[in-house]
């Protein structure tokens, strides 16, 4: 079988136009993963950008070990108390990253941790109240070399 | 791994109802499941996945942790000191196995 110059051209437009549309359908399923273990913490609440605040490096060097820490506006009595956090990054491989439980005796709801970062990308930090608000925090974090790779 | 050695970093004494630091480390290897050994084969994943702690035998700050933590998880919460006792730390293995230490606090 001849290929013609015309038939060669055909070729090429197809093989950009999967190109194009493959690489969003990426992209869609990273956000989707993450929607979904949003809409997992939070019950379906739309989760409020308020209260939560999270300290990542701007740019970090190492991926393997990039520090991380939140604090969470909160008075923290029996009453109204945050329950639960959770880190989720939104590049991983998979975007769990730790879900912190607290209780009235924990004084303040904050931690610092240290998580592996696989490429530059989003970390959220999740905040559920025992009054049944939801609460978020995003930061961009710049990721040198990867912490994931093997 | 018994080689698991953690390491807590509690002040000794407080006020009645203060709030302090604790910071924790433990060292692991926290292997994410992730990577491949040199033939290709994927290495299985074994990390901590679950950290409490209690003051009196009561839980005040407890969380479960993902691959995405680094080795050697380093831990730094807050807890509220109501009377003297003891704070008891547990780390959980996935292969079962459980590390933990105590300290003393006293309140003047």
């Amino acid at each position: 079988m001849t290929i013609t110059r015309r038939q060669v051209f055909a070729l090429g437009a197809g093989v950009a136009a999967v190109a194009i549309t493959g690489l969003p359908r990426v992209a869609l399923a990273e956000e989707d993963k993450v929607q979904a273990a949003i809409d997992a913490f939070s019950g379906g609440a739309t989760p409020e950008t308020a209260n939560v605040t999270l300290t990542a490096p701007e740019i970090a060097e190492n991926g393997n070990t990039v520090p991380i820490s939140f604090a969470v506006d909160s008075p923290m009595s029996d009453d109204d108390h945050v329950t639960d956090v959770t880190l989720l990054a939104a590049g991983n491989p998979s975007p769990g990253v730790a879900t912190f439980h607290f209780t009235p005796m924990s004084g303040a709801a904050e931690a610092t941790t240290r998580m592996r970062l696989a490429k530059t990308q989003d970390v959220i930090a999740l905040a559920k109240t025992s009054t049944g608000k939801v609460y978020m925090d995003r930061k961009t974090v710049k990721v040198t070399i990867g912490g994931c790779g093997g | 791994m018994a080689s698991s050695k953690p390491r807590v970093k509690v002040p000794k004494t407080a006020s009645k109802d203060e709030v302090i630091t604790i910071k924790t480390l433990i060292s692991h290897k926290m292997e994410s499941g992730q990577r491949k050994d040199s033939d290709g084969n994927p290495i299985p994943r074994q990390i901590i996945n679950k950290f409490t702690c209690d003051f009196n035998g009561k839980t005040v700050f407890s969380c479960d942790l993902e691959p995405a933590i680094s080795a050697n998880p380093y831990l730094e919460f807050s807890a509220k000191v109501p009377e003297s006792g003891t704070f008891k730390f547990t780390w959980v293995d996935d292969d079962g196995s459980e590390y933990s230490t105590e300290s003393k606090i006293a309140v003047e």
